[in-house]
């Protein structure tokens, strides 16, 4: 098995965004079903929504003294909302996953292969 | 014939059947095709003074399945465990596959053309991969058939590779709903290929045979690994009809319009299998766009003349193609087959409604049918802006002589 990170992607003119609180209401009803179906077959390792782009900071630590800055790593006009970790064996499998929960949450989703394997269980 | 120019050529016809046994066998492809260059340089050596062996290609891939083993026991930094996995592959009967033509290793072959034309991996490099390792084209020769350079062909395809490895693209065949799909994407890649080399305008022309032969000779493959599958019919089949009229498409670097082209010099023989392929797809009754494409070329290539050709059918088959493909493309050639049939006013009609005034085979069709409707001015600006959208040499010769022949200049429109 190997692990993939499902990270979903927004952008600007995204029409979830929009959404009031009653239509955003059955987008997190199919997201706890993804997330259900996932711990339910054994391969969800961790996953969550992220807080909106405003609220990260850029911590540079490659200097003499960590530099602390507001906002996103680049100006972009994409960034991610939420993620998950699964574990898949291999691509194809995490190409379905990814579709699923592409579906639930209503926005694109990247997949990408972890380094390194999973320590043995 | 030079020796090792003939063990090159072996090796060649051979390279897609070693290569696939061997990432099968180890699940990798940098170690498969290291090997099988040393399973080269070891027949260039042995051959000329053994002779070739009974089977060149089971002594290739048996040499290189060894020199695999080799490298990977000589090789300590991989964890034991992943060693004797290896070394240990549970395939037994492993030297029989290698050694005949048995389904086993065909299946190797299709599972590797399936890696590679992978919707995860960007269409070039789908397209670079399947004739590096199904085709053992080299990079320099695959590079210059796209017209990049060798060191931009040689990062895609090893892009290409990282991503296969690292992202863990299955060696595998699809299974159910997914076969389909995926085999759709894997066909068109045959038939890209197909179209680099015949429709390309520049490039030697010995790198443009290669293609059309290679792409035909992966569907030859197809076929026989999925032989009953109608599109892999239709796919060969409109590859064969469309090969059988190449050698007359061009006379002397100017393009030769199929009504005006010599049918004498037709190969009959590509035309006789094309049409056994396009009647088996008739009887299997699951058109497909391949199988469409190839039906129409088909009634091309049963008229004896131009004038014998049966337009009636060839609006039948495009509209039946434009219900399972739509594309305004279709509708275009679709038009040529009306102009026949009911006039070229008619169809003017149908080819103005369609929003395709940057593609150049739009322009010329309207000019063509401007020219007969004797509205000589439309037809030369139609001419020009044909000619000014397409790189094609021969096509822009052919353009600029149907303009030079168009009536004197009836006044300003």
């Amino acid at each position: 098995m190997s692990q993939y990170l499902l990270s979903v992607h927004h952008t600007p003119d995204d029409p979830m965004l929009a959404l009031t609180p009653e239509e955003v209401q059955p987008v997190f009803e199919a997201v706890d079903r993804f997330n259900k179906m996932l711990m339910d077959q054994g391969i969800w390792v961790f996953g969550g929504g992220l807080h909106p782009i405003e609220a990260s900071t850029v911590v540079d630590g490659t200097g003499d003294e960590p530099i602390f800055t507001d906002g996103p790593f680049a100006e972009s006009k994409e960034w991610m909302g939420g993620f998950w970790v699964i574990e898949a064996p291999d691509l194809d499998a995490a190409l379905k996953l990814a579709a699923e929960g592409s579906k639930a949450c209503q926005g694109k989703v990247e997949v990408r292969p972890f380094q390194d394997e999973p320590p043995a269980a | 014939m030079d020796a090792t120019l003939a063990i090159e050529r072996i090796y060649r016809d051979e390279y897609g059947r070693i290569v696939a046994s061997l990432v099968r066998r180890f699940g990798d492809i940098d170690i498969a095709e290291e090997a099988a260059g040393e399973a080269l340089l070891a027949a260039v050596e042995k051959w000329p003074a053994d002779g070739v062996p009974p089977n060149p290609g089971g002594w290739l891939t048996t040499t290189a399945r060894n020199r695999a083993i080799d490298k990977i026991r000589r090789e300590s930094h991989r964890d034991a465990k992943h060693q004797a996995a290896l070394m240990l592959n549970p395939t037994s009967g492993d030297d029989d596959v290698a050694d005949k033509d048995t389904g086993l290793v065909e299946d190797d072959r299709l599972r590797l053309i399936f890696t590679c034309c992978h919707p995860a991996l960007a269409p070039e490099a789908r397209v670079a991969l399947t004739l590096r390792l199904l085709g053992g084209l080299t990079v320099a020769e695959i590079a210059r058939a796209f017209l990049v350079p060798e060191t931009t062909m040689a990062q895609r395809i090893t892009r290409a590779k990282a991503k296969i490895k690292n992202a863990h693209i299955p060696y595998r065949v699809p299974d159910g709903v997914d076969l389909t799909r995926r085999l759709a994407g894997v066909l068109a890649v045959i038939y890209l290929v197909y179209n680099e080399g015949y429709l390309s305008g520049s490039g030697d022309a010995d790198i443009r045979d290669e293609l059309t032969g290679e792409a035909i000779r992966l569907g030859r493959i197809l076929r026989q690994l999925l032989p009953t599958d109608p599109e892999v019919a239709g796919l060969l089949a409109l590859m064969l009809l469309t090969e059988s009229r190449r050698h007359v498409r061009l006379a002397a670097g100017e393009l030769v319009p199929l009504h005006e082209q010599d049918r004498g010099g037709w190969d009959r023989t590509l035309i006789a299998e094309g049409h056994d392929l396009v009647r088996e797809c008739l009887a299997l009754n699951r058109p497909g766009q391949y199988q469409l494409l190839a039906a129409v070329n088909a009634v091309h290539t049963d008229a004896p003349t131009a004038a014998d050709t049966d337009w009636g059918q060839i609006v039948t088959l495009y509209s039946q193609l434009y219900a399972v493909a739509p594309s305004p493309i279709v509708t275009l050639n679709r038009a040529v087959a009306v102009a026949e049939l009911d006039g070229a006013e008619v169809a003017l009609a149908e080819v103005d409604r369609l929003d395709l005034t940057g593609y150049h085979a739009w322009h010329a069709t309207r000019a063509d049918l401007l020219r007969r409707l004797g509205r000589s001015a439309d037809a030369r600006a139609a001419y020009d802006a044909a000619i000014a959208a397409t790189e094609n040499e021969a096509e822009r010769a052919y353009l600029s002589r149907r303009r030079g022949s168009l009536a004197g200049l009836e006044g300003p429109p």
